[in-house]
């Protein structure tokens, strides 16, 4: 694995949609997860109704031990991403390369072999546990799956809930005994239980408090420290992505329009979009949000009332 | 709205050719010799095998429905193996009887389900726990078992009414009314205790939603709030299962016409099906199955109005 | 998945157990359906007497010698009948509820769970099969398969399959998209062991309280068919018997009473049994949610709070304290003696995390409050007139033009079944007395005042046809109608975009500012608050914390749980460094 000083010297490859902006700077044969310009398209409502375009050629790459926070509004398509990554939305063009490998409409047998590399960490802790399993026999799931022994797979649970710090009886309970927190903690857990290369976080703390926020965000950069795993965080909350991403991009209808460092984007953002996202979230601090609504009229308000 | 109800009719339509064509092979397989059934274990051979010829059943199952359907579709059903009845007139003298029952239940169980239900889920408290055991028992009780409870006790014992008999609306309507009072009675408990608990679970349902609240904020009597939002909201599921209940009114008119004589098409079911008289058997399914889908259709339409999501999407 | 992980799951299942032990409705029921198949069951033991020997000189014989239910119409023993006959209708009704469960099980889990054409065949059958009156059904099969009671069961069984098919593809649909199934997915499971674990599980209840409807139904049905007479005529069975009893209403009415009880009863311990099931297996809600909502009073001194000193003259709230009253009849408060003043064109900010009383506080200030809670203590004077224990008539009064109310969630909180232009103009015309052409003006000039194009097209649009932002709108555009003295906006941006809600910022800081509105901002965000707020209140587990000016409070609060707040805030948070390559070796 090179460095990305040599890296940002080579030439470089653009996406092929065109839309290249610092995606240029992961080089393909570093990336672990290279997704190129890929399509998604629902059936429309109604009977004969055109199809519903959500995702319009989107192109990312995500090294080994990286975050790529994804940030974009209801509608943007941003969860499609993830989903078609984890082969649960269709793919209806372009390629997803996983390790070299293309994973794009793999076969069920190649997906199941997949899900010991990709895993998922959902958004809602409520709906995303089943209420009628135990926290065990969930943890236990992905073990089983990949056809660890029951026996085997009790250890490495207890192990888990030490990795997330919850106490180990947890798994003689129900999911509904804890808060959201917890059961996020609980999501995390069984998404570490085959160690993955790459765990997709769909909106992971944005039904939490505050407080709770911060620390599930603390807790999954200290994994990604320790255990050298990648995620692709995809989040409404720009400030959120830009404290547990190294790398940004925005997606604004289908189509990433800009991408870059955490830092330059959320302090030079090129594009206007990106402009309007940053400035339309509050900051808690009354005479700078004053300052901040002024410049969003000027920019975006200037003709109205 | 319009392509709406052309979609549905089409597909009863559909629903309509697949039912007869499947019921008319059915009912073909044991037909084999009707012609001797007909003339009895004496009568000679030839003159058997005349018969079945003469009623087609010499010719495939394919042949013979095509021909029942093509004289179907211009009006006309047939005639019984049986008695020679024309079978479509012989079910328009009965249809009025069965009619008049299932239109009076249907009105009898709207209006007391929407005021029983209403209430319940509006005031709760005792009123509330005394509609759900009235529907508990309801469902509990075998529907024909409540028929029979009643003919015992208000048309034997009491006497209130006649435990038998039919006098047409057009003769006399004392007396019709005095006839169908009974039955009605007896089809409408057990369809009062279904949709009251829909009608009241629905109020409870649409008064716990947040519009409901908010409308309240806005200084709207809460009288108004329940008359013109929340029974509106609450009808469409109300609606479906006085809907479903119209439906099974049909097999329930087959027990009630018997126990109470009425010559409606009930009674005509069991007599004729009883015998294996396939165009009387096929007119009576055909009319079942027309029957459901107007009201099927009936009913979505009443949803639609009421209801803009269900109409523009 | 044979071997459970967790090292048992017992301690749920007995806890579902001892409900049931406990349920008295279950346990009679289940009493009464036990015996009732024992005596059936143990019919040769319990009488030595056959049911077709029948002796005419014995017709209509009263009980006695051993026969003790008496005789029937053609002189056999009617307690022998009685347990026969039993078999027969039980038997029958069993078979029924067998062929519908095998049929109708496994096409609603694979019609649910893989949907496609297959779900769309079987529905169509399904949709079918429910329009037919079984009763007509099963006579017209009886003309084809002939009299035979336990053929005749197996059609009923198809019948009523479709009550199966539609609970198991309904419920199995509802999960398909569910979080946890997707999750399944991506661990790799197989479809077949994501149907057996999670799927199961979930149907398993449902199914096993409609096995006890169906079974009364099928009872019922087949208990008519044998009355009409076109069951098997020789073989006894309960609803025979009651035929027979029937023809000879007029001479001995009491031959109706046993199998007509011997019907009631066991229908009626079924349906009573499913309903006891659902209370006892369904039950899976009681428990709340740990940490959603505090329990007991956080016994915090606020360090700073309003009350003391005169009451504000918009809103005053003072020792309020909220209480719910539970399922199982205890209550438990929620809120714990607050204290809040608005002054009249003054933006107060309640802030706190979820489950802090914030909400209850507000709906407590409208008079609101969801069913089972109440106002347990305190005063709630709003423009002089006080709320707690209030007339309904005079919260009406009060609400609209005194105080409003601009909800969380705009697409719930507007009817479905009425146009924007509806929601508009009816309070306008029940409340200020418009005529419908007077609101109608108005309610457009309102539309224009909260920055919607084209209000028009807007008025006439029902809400699922708008965007959530400009439903917020109409919301706002609604409360402020009647000209409020009050508004209290219940995390009024939470459900929108981030330039959604920027926008609805600014109009709310116009509006406010040209009404001189004062206004009682609900929220968890402090962006929001330093964006709009004069003041700010801390909640924490239904206490206030610390009340005061926003800038003071955001710069330096002095209750630590403030500062626990402001330090989760992320906007100063520095941006994460650059990706750097790990050493090779440490994977």
């Amino acid at each position: 694995m090179t460095g990305t000083s040599q890296g940002e010297q080579l030439p470089t490859v653009f996406p092929p949609d065109g839309t290249g902006t610092a995606e240029e700077r992961v080089r393909a044969r570093d990336a672990l997860l290279d997704v190129r310009d890929l399509r998604v398209s629902f059936p429309g409502r109604g009977w004969r109704a055109p199809r519903v375009e959500v995702l319009d050629g989107v192109s990312l790459r995500i090294r080994p031990g990286e975050t790529l926070g994804l940030v974009g509004e209801s509608g943007s398509g941003k969860s499609t991403i993830g989903r078609a990554i984890l082969g649960l939305a269709p793919v209806a063009g372009g390629t997803i390369t996983f390790d070299g490998e293309r994973v794009d409409n793999a076969s069920r047998r190649r997906r199941r072999a997949l899900s010991r590399d990709v895993q998922v960490v959902f958004q809602d802790p409520y709906t995303s546990l089943n209420p009628s399993l135990l926290i065990g026999d969930t943890l236990a799931e992905p073990l089983l799956a990949q056809g660890v022994s029951a026996r085997e797979a009790r250890g490495t649970v207890a192990d888990l809930l030490d990795r997330v710090a919850l106490p180990r009886d947890t798994v003689h309970r129900l999911p509904r005994e804890f808060s959201g927190g917890q059961r996020q903690r609980v999501a995390i857990a069984r998404a570490l239980a085959v160690s993955p290369r790459l765990i997709v976080c769909d909106e992971p703390v944005s039904a939490l408090d505050l407080t709770t926020q911060r620390t599930v965000m603390d807790l999954l950069t200290d994994i990604q420290e320790r255990t050298g795993v990648a995620y692709l965080f995809v989040s409404h909350d720009l400030s959120v992505v830009r404290a547990v991403s190294h790398r940004v991009a925005v997606i604004h209808r289908g189509a990433i329009v800009e991408s870059g460092e955490a830092d330059m984007i959320t302090r030079r953002p090129g594009h206007p979009y990106t402009r309007r996202l940053l400035l339309s979230a509050p900051v808690a601090d009354p005479d700078r949000q004053r300052e901040r609504r002024a410049e969003y009229e000027r920019r975006f308000h200037a003709g109205a009332s | 709205m319009t392509s709406f109800i052309l979609r549905r009719a089409a597909s009863g339509l559909l629903l309509l050719l697949v039912i007869s064509a499947l019921s008319y092979v059915l009912l073909s397989i044991p037909n084999a010799d009707v012609g001797r059934q007909l003339l009895g274990p004496h009568a000679a051979q030839e003159l058997v095998d005349a018969r079945n010829s003469a009623l087609g059943l010499d010719q495939p199952v394919a042949v013979r429905y095509l021909d029942w359907l093509s004289s179907a579709l211009r009006g006309d059903l047939g005639t019984s193996w049986f008695t020679n009845a024309d079978v479509a007139q012989a079910m328009g003298n009965r249809l009025p009887v069965t009619l008049s029952l299932m239109v009076g239940v249907t009105v009898v169980t709207a209006v007391a389900s929407f005021v029983l239900g209403a209430w319940a889920g509006v005031r709760r408290g005792a009123v509330d726990r005394a509609v759900q055991v009235i529907g508990v028992v309801g469902y509990a009780l075998p529907g024909f078992l409540v028929m029979l409870v009643i003919v015992l006790v208000f048309g034997v014992q009491l006497r209130w009414f006649p435990a038998i008999g039919y006098v047409p609306l057009s003769e006399s309507f004392s007396g019709w009314l005095s006839t169908v009072t009974l039955p009605i009675l007896s089809l409408s408990v057990a369809a009062i205790a279904g949709v009251s608990q829909q009608v009241r679970s629905s109020i409870i349902e649409v008064m716990g939603r947040d519009y409901v609240r908010t409308l309240r904020a806005r200084g709207l009597p809460a009288s108004r709030v329940v008359f013109r939002h929340v029974l509106r909201n609450a009808a469409t599921p109300a609606l479906t299962v006085l809907g479903m209940q119209f439906v099974g009114l049909l097999g329930g008119a087959v027990l009630v016409e018997q126990i109470f004589g009425l010559p409606g098409i009930g009674a005509m079911t069991v007599q004729y099906t009883t015998r294996g008289d396939v165009p009387v058997i096929m007119g009576l399914v055909m009319m079942t199955v027309v029957v459901v889908i107007v009201i099927n259709l009936f009913v979505d339409i009443l949803v639609g109005w009421l209801n803009p999501k269900a109409r523009t999407s | 998945m044979s071997a459970p992980v967790a090292a048992s799951t017992a301690p749920r299942r007995s806890g579902t157990a001892r409900r049931f032990l406990t349920n008295p409705q279950a346990m009679l029921s289940l009493l009464v359906l036990m015996v009732i198949a024992g005596l059936v069951v143990f019919a040769p033991l319990i009488t030595q007497h056959s049911p077709t020997t029948a002796e005419l000189r014995n017709a209509f014989g009263p009980p006695g010698g051993g026969h003790l239910l008496g005789f029937d119409s053609a002189g056999r023993d009617v307690w022998a009948r009685l347990l026969y006959g039993g078999r027969n209708t039980l038997g029958g009704a069993a078979l029924a509820v067998a062929v519908a469960l095998v049929i109708g099980v496994p096409s609603g889990l694979a019609a649910g769970y893989h949907g496609g054409w297959f779900d769309s065949l079987a529905s169509w059958w399904v949709n079918m099969i429910m329009a037919l009156p079984a009763m007509v059904v099963l006579l017209a099969s009886r003309a084809v398969l002939g009299p035979t009671v336990w053929v005749l069961m197996v059609v009923l069984g198809v019948l009523v399959a479709p009550s199966f098919f539609r609970l198991v593809r309904g419920t199995v649909a509802g999960m398909r998209g569910e979080l946890y199934v997707d999750a399944a997915r991506v661990f790799g499971l197989r479809d077949s062991r994501i149907i057996a674990r999670h799927v199961l599980a979930v149907v398993r209840a449902p199914i096993i309280i409609q096995v006890a409807l169906v079974a009364g139904m099928a009872i019922g049905l087949q208990a008519g068919l044998e009355f009409l007479g076109i069951g098997s005529g020789s073989l006894p069975t309960w609803g025979a018997m009651l035929n027979e009893a029937f023809t000879n209403i007029h001479r001995e009415p009491l031959l109706m009473l046993w199998p007509g009880l011997a019907l009631g009863v066991t229908s009626a311990a079924l349906v009573l049994l499913a309903s006891a099931l659902r209370d006892v297996l369904e039950d899976r809600g009681t428990a709340p949610a740990t940490g959603r909502r505090a329990r007991r009073a956080a016994a915090v001194p606020p360090t700073e709070r309003d009350g003391v000193g005169e009451r504000a003259d918009l809103l005053s709230v003072r020792d309020l304290a909220v209480a719910y009253t539970l399922a199982d009849g205890t209550s438990t408060e929620v809120v714990h003696g607050v204290d809040l003043d608005v002054r009249r064109g003054e933006v107060l900010g309640l802030v706190g995390q979820s489950g802090s009383g914030k909400t209850q506080t507000a709906f407590s200030v409208l008079g609101l409050l969801p069913e089972g809670g109440r106002v347990s203590r305190g005063s709630v004077l709003l423009d002089g007139t006080e709320v707690v224990g209030a007339a309904e008539r005079t919260l009406r009064g009060l609400r609209g033009d005194t105080v409003a109310y601009v909800p969380q969630e705009p697409m719930s909180n507007l009817d479905p079944a009425f146009t924007v232009g509806d929601h508009l103009t009816e309070p306008l015309r029940t409340k200020l007395g418009l005529s419908r052409a007077q609101a109608r003006e108005r309610a457009l000039d309102l539309l224009q005042q909260v920055e919607i194009p084209d209000p028009a097209r807007v008025m006439a649009s029902y809400p699922h046809q708008i965007s959530g932002g400009m439903a917020q709108r109409v919301l706002i555009a609604g409360a402020v109608s009647c000209d409020p003295d009050l508004l209290i906006a219940d995390e009024p941006t939470t459900a929108l975009d981030v330039t959604v809600q920027a926008e609805v910022l600014a109009l709310l800081r116009r509006l406010q500012a040209e009404r001189g509105m004062g206004v009682l901002l609900v929220t968890h965000n402090l962006g929001v608050v330093a964006d709009l707020c004069d003041r700010v209140a801390v909640m924490r587990e239904g206490g206030i914390v610390e009340v005061g000016a926003t800038a003071d409070l955001l710069t330096s609060p002095r209750d630590p749980y403030t500062r626990e707040l402001l330090d989760a805030v992320l906007d100063d948070a520095p941006a994460r460094a650059p990706w750097r390559p790990r050493e090779v070796g440490t994977r």
